[in-house]
């Protein structure tokens, strides 16, 4: 009777430290596969954002040794620097106006591709080029577009007998003017999220509205609209991200100029890190944008009980 | 009253498509005049008295930047193509401790954008003298390829369990199971994956712009943007730099739409 317990026991026993040598093995293939992205993420991201967490605590050029300063990199932004407040306030104007024209131009656009329609791949095509386009080529034509005296732009309006603005170098036209063309090479992106949707949408709602006698405007109205408010959320969501962080069509079309009017927040710390040396104060900077994005983010993530409708 | 709304329908898609397409024809047509002929009043949008040394002329400048180009975006696609499918297939099929932790945490630091770190990241590669080298404009983002980790899990958890048990019994390591059977199944993510990051290096302004000073390392975007100072008022030259810099992201885009398309739906990613 103990022999045979005794016998099990061994035998288990020998059972578990194969299990054992075999879970171990399993774990070490798992972390090997998985370790070009740990090592990766820690070294180029979890770090340097102690790095950043730390320099936006001194006054440092990067090079010399860090002097601590506290909060004195936060209270200066909102008590002495002029710039940081023209800069925030140009870039929440850039965005307020860049993304109810994506997403509503966008709408349009979908609505108009998810309709049958021959050739319909080259217009969806055609819509969505300018979207993979190099920002610098874009940012290239347009700056000759709007040129004031032989400009495209201006030129079409002259036939239209309207003299055209100074666009590029008017402090009141020139962030209209990146706007422009900022919609223009965005409008892609909302066009195929939405178009998405459009095409998941479930065919018996609509069979019904018409039995119902709904016409279209009201089938759009009641039922569109309502089925792709998660799509809308996403595109807010996605578009203010990214909106709040323009650059590239700023740097070739306008350099911030002129004076600061089209200078946004990125190009700010993007100057004062890269062109003034002055990396805890550009630091600082990122951080203030990051709690600003997070906190509109979780805000419309909270917001979304009262507008987004999910079937 | 069908074929009323349907031409209307067509009129106002091919108004749009012409504001969408009129700048990038006025580019290649502007890439193809005399630079006497590239401004007019009213303006022009078809070529006239065409012109191809333009691209000679312009094609003697860039043949290096557009090989630091290529060979960055080769780079980067090749690298976030293995490193993506590894961690997926790892997090979607095998079993390990803290897999799921590890999975989590990865998906947290994509919260945090990249601007926040930008700045610190720059004072490190400083550090180990990789400023002023091609190695920040790859390494980093090809050790660090979340949202493509995510996408590339998704696709692994797709595939029956019945072709991996196959090759548990013909006797095939974790490694070989991954590599010759897995792998082929997730074809169409990896060509999301690989179109977009293709298009997303190709594109890049901000990475360049910062890391390189110089010239025979620097790439093509912002080669073209330092050209638009040195050669501001030869315009048709510009605009030609900018069709060469243009025309390949059309190949890509034209070939490969449906994967491109497929991505942005999947995962909403962007750069």
């Amino acid at each position: 009777m103990a022999t045979i317990t005794m016998a099990r026991d061994t035998s288990e026993q020998v059972n578990t430290a194969d299990v054992r040598r075999a879970r171990r093995k399993q774990n070490l293939t798992g972390w090997l596969f998985i370790s070009p992205i740990v090592v990766g993420v820690v070294a180029f991201q979890f770090f340097p954002i102690l790095v950043s967490i730390v320099a936006s605590l001194t006054d440092w050029n990067g090079i010399s040794p860090p002097k601590f300063v506290g909060l004195k990199n936060f209270s200066e932004m909102f008590t002495d620097d002029p710039l940081f407040l023209q800069t925030f306030k140009n870039t929440v104007y850039f965005t307020l106006a860049s993304i109810p024209l994506t997403i509503g131009i966008g709408l349009v656009l979908a609505l108009l591709c998810a309709r049958p329609i021959r050739g319909v791949a080259f217009f969806r095509t055609a819509y969505f080029a300018p979207y993979v386009t190099n920002v610098v080529a874009i940012g290239f034509v347009w700056f000759w577009f709007f040129q004031p005296d032989n400009g495209v732009i201006n030129g079409l309006l002259s036939q239209l007998g309207i003299n055209g603005p100074q666009w590029l170098s008017s402090s009141s036209w020139a962030m209209p003017a990146v706007i422009m063309v900022s919609v223009w090479q965005g409008i892609g992106y909302p066009m195929i999220i939405l178009l998405a949707g459009l095409q998941g949408l479930p065919n018996e709602f609509y069979e019904s509205a018409k039995i119902d006698g709904a016409s279209a405007a009201q089938r759009l109205r009641f039922i569109t609209l309502p089925l792709l408010t998660p799509h809308f959320l996403f595109l807010l969501i996605t578009q203010f991200i990214s909106s709040f962080q323009v650059f590239g069509l700023i740097y070739v079309m306008t350099k911030g100029g002129p004076g600061h009017a089209t200078s946004v927040y990125i190009y700010n710390i993007y100057q004062n890190a890269f062109s003034y040396g002055k990396v805890g104060y550009a630091s600082a900077m990122a951080w203030i944008l990051f709690v600003v994005i997070a906190a509109v983010t979780f805000l419309q993530w909270k917001l979304q009980k009262r507008w987004v409708f999910y079937s | 009253m069908r074929i009323v709304g349907k031409t209307s329908q067509y009129v106002v898609m091919s108004l749009f498509a012409v504001a969408f397409l009129a700048p990038l024809v006025w580019m290649i047509s502007a890439s193809l005049r005399p630079e006497a002929k590239v401004l007019s009043s009213p303006p022009k949008f078809l070529p006239t008295d065409t012109q191809w040394s333009n691209y000679g002329d312009v094609f003697s400048l860039i043949p290096v930047f557009l090989w630091n180009s290529v060979k960055l975006a080769g780079l980067n696609v090749i690298g976030i193509l293995i490193v993506a499918s590894m961690a997926g297939y790892a997090f979607a099929r095998l079993r390990f401790a803290g897999r799921d932790i590890a999975f989590m945490v990865l998906l947290a630091t994509s919260i945090i954008p990249g601007i926040a770190y930008l700045i610190p990241q720059y004072i490190v590669f400083q550090h180990i003298g990789w400023v002023d080298t091609q190695y920040p404009l790859w390494v980093p983002k090809v050790l660090t390829p979340v949202f493509a980790t995510f996408l590339m899990r998704q696709s692994f958890l797709t595939i029956p369990n019945e072709l991996e048990d196959a090759g548990k019994i013909d006797g095939a390591s974790t490694f070989g199971i991954y590599w010759r059977i897995m792998l082929p199944q997730t074809k169409p993510a990896l060509a999301a994956i690989g179109v977009f990051t293709f298009l997303e290096s190709w594109n890049d302004l901000f990475g360049p712009l910062i890391y390189i000073t110089s010239e025979n390392l620097q790439t093509l975007p912002v080669a073209l943007a330092q050209f638009q100072g040195e050669y501001f008022t030869k315009i048709s030259l510009l605009m030609a730099g900018a069709t060469i810099s243009v025309v390949p992201v059309i190949a890509v885009f034209l070939f490969a739409q449906r994967y491109f398309i497929q991505g942005i739906t999947m995962t909403g990613m962007k750069g």
